[in-house]
C-alpha cells in the first residue's frame, strides 16, 4: 500500500465525487418529478392511458444502463439534424448527456415504485375518501399520494443508492466523475489497489449519507406508524 | 466402507484432473492484446483477435516454440492485469516508458511511432501551442498521447480522454471534438477507412522516439526469451513479411 499517493490524489478523488453528488442530485430530483405522472398514468385503469408508460418503463428496466448512456451520447449524435438543432449546445456535452440518460432511466424505476405502492393502498382508504366525497384530483393530492409516498420511501432509497453507484458508469463518456477521475489517476501511478480502494471509501461514504437521510424522512413522515412507546 | 471408497476415488479423481489443469496452465504462455488498435490489434468478424501485434504475437511463440493463447483485456487495465498474473506478457502496441518500466520490464522494441494530430479535411488547424488555445481535443486515456496533454497542454485545451480510440473517432465524427491527437500509425489506417475520410493529418509527426514494447512482469525471464525470438524473426524476414501486410513501409 502506497498511502502517499492517496494522500496526494485524495483532493482530486473529492472533485470526482462532487461531479458524482451533481449527477446522482441533479437526475433525481427531475427523475422523481418525471416519475410522479408516469407512475399515476401507469396505475390507471384505462388501457390507453396505461399502454405507453408500461413500454416506457419496460424499455428503461429492461435495458442496461450503459446501452442506454451510449444511446443517447454516441447513438443521437450520429444525425445530422440533432448536430444542427437548438440542442446541440446541451447534448454536445457529456454532463448532459449523462444526467438525461439517467433520469429516464431511474424516472422509469421510481414510476414503477409509485405504482406498486399506489396498488399497495388498502381499499377502506379509498373507500373511505369516495364515501366522503371527494372528487379524484382531492383523493389522490390529500390522501392517495402521501400515503403513496410514505410507502416508497424505502424503495425510492434503495434507487438513489443504485444511481449513485450506476453513476459510474458516466466515466465512459469522458466525464471525470469519481470513476472517471480514479480511472484517469490510476493511467498516471499505477496503482489501481489504492486508488480504487480510496474511491469505493467515498462512494461508501456518500451511500451512508444517503441512507440517513431517507432514514430520517422516513421516520418523520411514517411517525404515525409508529407504536406508541410506555 | 463403500462410501468411504467412492468418496476417495472421486477426491483423486479431482486431485488428478486439477492437477493436470495447472500443469497445462504452466506451459501455455498467456498473451494480452486490446483489441482496439486497428491495424494493430482489432477483433475481426468472428470475435478472434487479430492484426499486426497479433501475427508478431504469434511469430514469437513459433520460434519460442510454446503454445500461445491470445486474450483481450480493455487498455487502462492491461498493466494491473498483467501484475496479478492473469496474463504474461502485453503484446499490445504499448510504448516504452519511464513511468511504465517501473513498473513491468519490457522486451526490445518491436516498432517504432510518434504523434500527430488529426482533424477534420480542409479547416485550418494550428498546432502549435498558441493556436490550440481553447480547442476540445481528445485522446485514448493512459496513453502517450493522453498524458502528453495532461502535461503540456492541460491549461490551453479542453482535454477529453476515452476507453478506446474507437470512441475518440466516434466523437471527432459527431463533432464534439475540434481535433484528436493519437499515434501516427493507427491514425493512417483509419484516414484510410469510409468513417475517416472526413479527416486529416494536422501537423508534422512528433514524439518521434516512441518505442513500443512487449511488457513482461518485473525480472520474468521471458523477456530473454522473448528478445531472441524477436531477433529471429528481424533476420529471416517473417517482420518484414507481417510488416508488409500492413503497412507500405518499414515501421521497425
Amino acid at each position: 500500500m502506497d498511502f502517499e499517493v492517496i494522500v496526494e490524489y485524495f483532493p482530486r478523488l473529492l472533485e470526482g465525487a462532487w461531479t458524482t453528488i451533481q449527477l446522482v442530485l441533479v437526475s433525481g430530483i427531475v427523475g422523481s418529478l418525471m416519475a410522479v405522472p408516469i407512475g399515476l398514468a401507469r396505475h390507471s385503469g384505462v388501457f390507453w392511458i396505461r399502454a405507453l408508460p408500461y413500454c416506457y418503463i419496460f424499455f428503461f428496466r429492461g435495458t442496461p444502463l450503459l446501452v442506454q448512456i451510449f444511446l443517447v451520447y454516441y447513438g443521437v449524435s450520429q444525425f445530422e439534424a440533432v448536430r444542427e438543432s437548438m440542442f446541440w449546445p446541451y447534448l454536445r456535452e457529456p454532463y448532459w448527456c449523462a444526467i438525461i440518460a439517467f433520469c429516464l432511466n431511474t424516472s422509469a424505476y421510481t414510476a414503477e415504485i409509485l405504482r406498486g405502492a399506489l396498488a399497495a393502498i388498502p381499499k377502506g382508504e379509498v373507500e373511505a375518501s369516495k364515501v366522503l366525497g371527494m372528487r379524484k384530483s382531492l383523493m389522490y393530492r390529500r390522501v392517495l399520494l402521501p400515503r403513496a409516498f410514505g410507502m416508497i420511501v424505502p424503495a425510492y432509497g434503495n434507487e438513489i443508492i443504485l444511481m449513485l453507484k450506476g453513476s459510474a458508469l458516466a466515466s465512459t463518456i469522458t466525464l471525470l466523475d469519481l470513476t472517471g477521475m480514479a480511472r484517469t489517476i490510476i493511467a498516471r501511478t499505477y496503482t489501481p489497489i489504492e486508488i480504487f480502494l480510496s474511491a469505493g471509501v467515498i462512494y461508501l461514504a456518500l451511500s451512508m449519507l444517503v441512507i440517513w437521510v431517507f432514514r430520517w424522512v422516513e421516520r418523520r413522515h411514517n411517525e404515525y406508524l409508529r407504536p406508541i412507546e410506555n | 466402507m463403500k462410501i468411504n471408497k467412492t468418496l476417495i476415488a472421486t477426491l483423486s479423481l479431482t486431485a488428478i484432473a486439477l492437477s493436470s489443469t495447472v500443469a497445462q496452465a504452466s506451459d501455455k504462455i498467456r498473451i494480452a492484446t486490446e483489441g482496439a488498435w486497428a491495424p494493430f490489434n482489432f477483433i475481426d468478424a468472428s470475435g478472434q483477435p487479430q492484426g499486426f501485434d497479433v501475427d508478431i504475437a504469434n511469430a514469437l511463440c513459433e520460434k519460442m516454440k510454446v503454445e500461445c493463447e491470445i486474450v483481450t483485456q480493455d487498455w487502462d487495465g492491461l498493466i494491473p492485469a498483467l501484475k496479478v498474473k492473469k496474463f504474461d506478457a502485453i503484446v499490445a502496441s504499448m510504448s516504452i516508458t519511464k513511468e511504465r518500466m517501473k513498473q513491468v520490464d519490457f522486451s526490445d522494441p518491436y516498432y517504432s511511432g510518434g504523434l500527430r494530430y488529426l482533424a477534420a479535411k480542409g479547416k485550418p488547424f494550428d498546432t502549435s501551442k498558441a493556436g490550440l488555445k481553447g480547442k476540445v481535443i481528445g485522446a485514448q486515456r493512459a496513453t502517450v498521447a493522453g498524458l502528453y496533454l495532461e502535461d503540456n497542454l492541460a491549461d490551453v485545451v479542453e482535454i477529453k480522454l476515452y476507453d478506446n480510440n474507437d470512441a475518440v473517432y466516434l466523437d471527432l465524427q459527431a463533432g464534439r471534438l475540434d481535433g484528436a491527437l493519437s499515434d501516427e500509425l493507427p491514425t493512417f489506417n483509419w484516414l484510410k477507412s469510409d468513417a475517416g475520410k472526413g479527416f486529416e493529418f494536422k501537423g508534422q509527426a512528433f514524439a518521434k522516439d516512441d518505442k513500443i514494447g512487449i511488457a513482461v512482469r518485473k525480472g520474468d525471464k521471458l523477456r530473454a526469451k522473448l528478445n531472441k525470438a524477436l531477433n529471429k524473426i528481424l533476420n529471416d524476414g517473417t517482420y518484414e513479411k507481417i510488416n508488409a501486410k500492413y503497412f507500405p513501409f518499414s515501421i521497425y
